[in-house]
């Protein structure tokens, strides 16, 4: 399959045709799909012009169906890398219960919902404590994370640097890039890095 | 001080045994509840399968005619397994569409209805019903017991398929989230919810799309694949996207293609 993208997408822009299997099928051009997108979406919602809608990261991981051939992995991981910011003051560790609070949170950021602070929604794909059943499966278990990294500073700035912007750290990782979006406050990323590294955390116990 | 040792570690490993008993039983206790919810018996959705039944056959419009000579693929007012082969290409439309859009088209087509008063309507709420849930529920109802079939012959339907691949794996907007991000691979779950793995043939998209529409319990309305879609994008963070677009139909087909042979049992009653 990767090879059978990249083939395809090297051909990108034209019209491409795909063995005769139905999985394979990916006949269509940029500009027809393009097409099609603007007409789901034609217009930019009210309050949401700042938002990234569609960027040359997300563009090149779907094409690749987030498998990237390793020059394309490269350039990417870098653009992202160039994103990141840490905090002024230089601290990356917050308070872990307020990290706790924004984890369980799945709220905000919807097209139904009023602006407000949005909630990490950390436990939907990890598994985070021990303590909490109701975790999702879509991300590895954060059990012991801190603690297994032996709470290394340099190790939590990493930590707040991947919640930030994931594909800094893997281009085209599943996760949501919380701090490039603004998804996520400075406050609230230095509060989830709390959370995976003090030693009081329930991630810890 | 041994016995203390042994106490400590009999209690720790208690601990990991409990947590993993405990996981055990809340998948019971959800397995129970599911099979609850699913007792046709008692599913509000079959009342959308009788307004529906009266909405096909009403006379309304400018033109006073009733649906009945809509075609839905198998042929004017032919409602036995349509659902099962939609979306498909409409030669009159020059068109892939889904069953909605099909009945759009008839409204303004046949019946000369007021449909932005149907799109207004396209999601019921309290104290207002949606007339497309009720004849999709109706429409769909025709099929149940019959598989997924769906034609995929013409040039159209081939590349509403592949639009529909790539609607599937596109990356966008607040989250970088794409369908596939959540259901392109096997036994996930997001919180305790289980996702079906939908980006390759076999059962956990032949349940899915065999089971839409369906009566929502936690929203008390019956819901159509178009809404499932919206509500996907919604969790998605994405804008709304346009209802009845052309997307929405190709991510469909897609979707509909990766059921293939699965049974069609609607509606069906989810959480």
């Amino acid at each position: 399959m990767k090879k059978l993208s990249i083939s395809v997408f090297a051909l990108a822009g034209a019209l491409i045709v795909g063995p005769a299997h139905a999985q394979d099928m990916p006949k269509v051009d940029a500009k027809r799909l393009e097409e099609v997108t603007k007409a789901m979406w034609p217009k930019t919602p009210e309050g949401w012009e700042k938002r990234i809608s569609f960027d040359e990261t997300q563009a090149i991981c779907s094409q690749y169906r987030n498998d990237l051939p390793q020059a394309e992995f490269d350039k990417v991981k870098a653009r992202e890398l160039a994103t990141v910011k840490f905090p002024a003051d230089g601290k990356v560790l917050g308070d872990w219960k307020a990290g706790q609070r924004a984890a369980n949170n799945g709220r905000g950021g919807t097209f139904t919902d009023k602006p407000m602070t949005n909630g990490g929604n950390c436990y939907a794909c990890h598994q985070m404590d021990r303590f909490e059943l109701s975790y999702g499966t879509l991300g590895p278990s954060l059990v012991n994370y801190g603690k297994d990294r032996k709470f290394a500073p340099e190790e939590a700035k990493a930590a707040y640097a991947k919640i930030y912007n994931s594909m800094s750290v893997l281009p085209c990782s599943t996760m949501p890039r919380f701090g490039y979006h603004g998804f996520l406050t400075e406050q609230q990323l230095k509060d989830l890095t709390a959370l995976l590294f003090d030693p009081e955390s329930p991630v810890n116990k | 001080m041994r016995v203390f040792m042994a106490l400590a570690m009999s209690v720790t490993l208690g601990a990991g045994f409990a947590h993993a008993q405990q996981a055990i039983d809340t998948e019971k206790e959800l397995e129970k509840y599911r099979q609850m919810m699913s007792d046709p018996m008692s599913n509000p959705g079959f009342l959308n399968v009788d307004r529906g039944e009266v909405l096909w056959a009403q006379k309304r419009g400018a033109k006073n005619v009733s649906l009945e000579g809509c075609d839905l693929g198998e042929g004017p007012g032919k409602l036995e397994g349509a659902y099962a082969k939609l979306p498909r290409f409409f030669a009159d439309t020059g068109k892939v569409m889904d069953l909605e859009q099909r009945l759009k088209h008839c409204m303004d087509t046949i019946q000369g209805l007021d449909t932005a008063d149907i799109v207004k309507r396209r999601f019921g709420r309290v104290g207002q019903t949606s007339d497309m849930e009720d004849l999709v529920a109706f429409i769909a109802n025709k099929s149940s017991g019959m598989k997924f079939s769906v034609p995929l012959s013409h040039p159209k339907e081939k590349e509403a398929f592949a639009i529909g691949q790539e609607l599937f794996f596109r990356r966008s907007d607040f989250q970088d989230f794409s369908c596939a991000t959540c259901h392109a691979e096997e036994s996930k779950r997001i919180r305790l919810q289980a996702l079906p793995q939908l980006n390759k043939p076999g059962k956990d998209a032949q349940a899915t799309m065999g089971s839409w529409p369906t009566y929502r319990v936690s929203q008390s309305q019956t819901r159509t694949m178009q809404h499932r879609l919206w509500d996907c994008y919604r969790q998605m963070r994405s804008p709304e996207p346009v209802y009845l677009s052309e997307g929405l139909t190709a991510l469909t087909l897609y979707l509909v293609k990766q059921a293939e042979g699965g049974e069609i049992q609607v509606p069906s009653i989810k959480r």
